[in-house]
């Protein structure tokens, strides 16, 4: 037996007669771009409006700093990819982001199996989580005014070691300490999320491994790193966007010398703006590094899908 | 639907609204200009500069007050930050039209301003102040208007570390190129890990090419342009980089050169790790502070042998300027001959230690204190030089030649070929 409701009509709407659909309609779309206005409104103002400022600004010569700017057409892309110096930064940067994030996840990945095995006491691997995961909370100033510290010729490595190497000063080898500096200061936030994808391995899988009688390595190759493979793609995308990008940590260690050998793509274009003030340019690289870096982006967004 | 589900859902129609126009709201609030001027006439005009954090705690407001003591109605809102922001605020506050009132300047940064329209000719404003501008010891001009003041000089003379030089078997310390390279080398071949002489050559803050590099060349009575373009290639700055350059080549220069900042440098020098360097009057203090068994003295960066002339001698100004849009030019041009006034600018170049922009000002260090008065005399004895005030990126053309340097220094390249290379370059940027 089911029961029927009646609803009663409402008075108000006897009186003033139905609303049109077409208001209801209008009225719920109103409502839900009012909810939508705050995020829409940061977005546009935060992102759209840079974005398509820093294009328009890419096309146009003397901007920001001189009031006759004009229509340069590609001319400041063409100054840009013909100059050399924009090419030894680009090679520096791949060389810079390739390494760390590849050393980052070698390293990340083998202090989470540490710090997961079973050998390990719960306190111990608190205590040891706590001390890998330091060098994450510090600020690039931070992180770079104590790594000039120890490295310079009198510093405590030098001293250590009883060396007189210039760590950051030779041209040899400078673009080289940046790289480990970096290592240094991003492998935590790769071994704390292979950590929680550790954590998360089943343990019956491993168990029924060892029954069909697979060794440890055989184990890792087939059960461990398949099950971390999702994480592992997501991290290496965004670290490889995050360190492509990195700024602080190379000016405030070396500038981009000596010479040329530590220039980034964002020293470059740091350079361009607060340098020479030839913001037109600056724009024109920070256009190449958004194109390269959506390249990135457009990996993830996809890698993302592919998972969901 | 019932008159209560209508209400709710009118009342998040409203609610999503509100949110929406209060965050427009807000970010209208967020802008406006650099200057008010409030009820009754009363106006405050913003001060941006990097003085204050850089002189004793709260020396520089009390100072201000007594500024807005004598002007009743002027109101002073100190922007203050480090140097580095202080720059970069009024580079984007130049290019949004919101610098405020009265800025802040550096000699570096002077052209580009002036190119942009962004800061006022100072003479008629200082004139409708009733300041003479004859009592200034320098204006910094571009096309004949002057657009900076510099409100107190810190020199740059070269400083020895006295009991080093006498380890050293050096009894004076030298007034010419040949014996400082002779006492850099004596003091390098020294037991221990002391060098000769330090030189700063960081790209990110390239300043030593200012300080320590294109000094050996003014001290010589030397020039770096010639007729107001670059000429890097001449005698002067070639004789001044060979002589560097043969102390690279004999060791006497301390390690770090090419990631080496002015900080560093005082760093080395403090700590006895380095005999000689040139440096800026106003760490006098520091060093004392940071090491009080330091004995070291101050005297004029050495010349050529063959040089007899008067000698240049680096310096660094704080300047000041009136922003181009501000609405309170006069409150403003008050602010500065208040400042370059002879009893204010005495206060404040004794605060800086530093040494006056007017010309009847005398700071108090100058009788107290005998390292002072030593580079006192130096500064009276020679000319104020530095050739970078004024022209067009100054920073990036020091980096320019810095990185050439340091091309040669790593025997990429010879030292002349490093010196037209950076002509090459320097002429791009005129």
């Amino acid at each position: 037996m089911s029961l029927r409701t009646v609803t009663p009509p409402d008075p108000q709407t006897l009186l003033q007669g139905a609303p049109p659909r077409k208001r209801r309609q209008l009225r719920r779309a109103g409502e839900s771009y009012g909810f939508l206005a705050p995020t829409l409104i940061l977005l546009f103002v935060l992102m759209i409006v840079p974005i398509v400022m820093v294009i328009g600004y890419s096309f146009q010569d003397n901007v920001i700093l001189k009031s006759s700017s004009e229509f340069a057409g590609a001319d400041n892309y063409v100054t840009v990819l013909t100059d050399p110096a924009f090419w030894k930064a680009t090679g520096n940067t791949v060389f810079f982001s390739t390494v760390s994030v590849a050393v980052h996840l070698v390293l990340g990945l083998t202090f989470a199996m540490l710090l997961n095995s079973p050998l390990i006491s719960v306190t111990s691997r608190a205590i040891f989580r706590a001390l890998y995961v330091l060098p994450w909370l510090f600020t690039a100033a931070v992180i770079a005014v104590l790594w000039r510290m120890l490295l310079s010729p009198n510093g405590i490595v030098n001293f250590l070691l009883n060396t007189d190497v210039e760590w950051l000063a030779d041209p040899q080898l400078a673009l080289g300490t940046a790289t480990f500096i970096n290592i240094w200061a991003g492998y935590p936030f790769f071994m704390v999320s292979l950590l929680a994808g550790l954590q998360g391995i089943p343990q019956d899988l491993h168990e029924a491994a060892s029954i069909d009688g697979a060794s440890q390595v055989q184990r890792f190759w087939n059960v461990t790193i398949p099950q971390l493979r999702p994480i592992i793609i997501s991290l290496l995308l965004l670290d490889l966007i995050w360190t492509s990008q990195q700024f602080a940590l190379i000016w405030l260690t070396t500038g981009g010398g000596p010479i040329d050998v530590t220039e980034m793509l964002s020293t470059y274009t740091y350079k361009l703006a607060f340098a020479n003030y030839d913001f037109s340019l600056a724009a024109t690289a920070a256009v190449l590094i958004l194109l390269m870096s959506l390249v990135l982006a457009v990996l993830y967004v996809r890698h993302q899908k592919a998972r969901d | 639907m019932s008159t209560h589900r209508r209400t709710r859902s009118r009342a998040r129609l409203l609610t999503g609204i509100a949110t929406a126009a209060s965050i427009i709201a807000l970010t209208a609030c967020g802008s406006g200009g650099s200057a008010s001027e409030e009820a009754g006439g009363d106006v405050t005009i913003e001060f941006a500069q990097w003085w204050e954090p850089e002189l004793p705690d709260g020396e520089f407001r009390s100072l201000i007050d007594t500024f807005e003591e004598e002007n009743p109605g002027i109101t002073v809102d100190l922007v203050s930050g480090p140097y580095a922001s202080t720059k970069e605020q009024l580079f984007a506050g130049a290019a949004s039209g919101t610098m405020p009132d009265v800025v802040g300047l550096d000699g570096a940064w002077v052209s580009d301003f002036a190119e942009q329209g962004v800061i006022a000719d100072l003479t008629p404003l200082l004139e409708d102040a009733g300041f003479d501008d004859s009592q200034l010891v320098s204006q910094v001009k571009v096309d004949d208007s002057t657009y900076m003041v510099p409100v107190v000089n810190f020199v740059y003379p070269m400083f020895t570390n006295d009991d080093l030089l006498s380890q050293a078997g050096v009894s004076a310390p030298p007034e010419t190129r040949t014996e400082f390279s002779d006492a850099a080398k004596s003091i390098s071949d020294l037991d221990g890990d002391a060098s000769g002489w330090v030189l700063p050559l960081s790209l990110e803050a390239p300043n030593g090419v200012q300080n320590d590099v294109m000094s050996w060349a003014w001290a010589s009575g030397g020039t770096m342009l010639k007729d107001g373009q670059p000429d890097l290639t001449n005698d002067d700055v070639t004789s001044a980089v060979d002589f560097i350059g043969g102390m690279w080549d004999d060791g006497v220069i301390a390690p770090g050169s090419f990631t080496m900042k002015e900080q560093d440098k005082v760093e080395e020098f403090t700590n006895g790790r380095v005999g000689m360097m040139i440096d800026s009057l106003a760490h006098i203090n520091l060093i004392r502070e940071t090491n009080p068994d330091l004995k070291f003295s101050i005297s004029a960066v050495p010349a050529a042998d063959d040089y007899t002339g008067e000698r240049g001698i680096p310096y660094a100004s704080w300047g000041i300027g009136v922003a181009e849009n501000s609405e309170n030019k006069d409150a403003a041009a008050k602010l500065v001959s208040f400042l370059m006034s002879e009893d204010t600018n005495s206060e404040l170049s004794t605060m800086a230690n530093a040494f006056p922009g007017n010309t009847g000002s005398v700071p108090e260090f100058v009788e107290d204190d005998e390292l002072f008065k030593t580079a006192f005399d130096i500064y009276q004895a020679g000319y104020p030089a530095n050739e970078f005030v004024g022209l067009p990126v100054a920073e990036e053309l020091m980096r320019q030649l810095g990185a050439q340097l340091q091309s040669a220094f790593d025997g990429q390249q010879s030292l002349s070929e490093a010196l037209e290379k950076a002509q090459t370059e320097w002429e791009g940027e005129f």
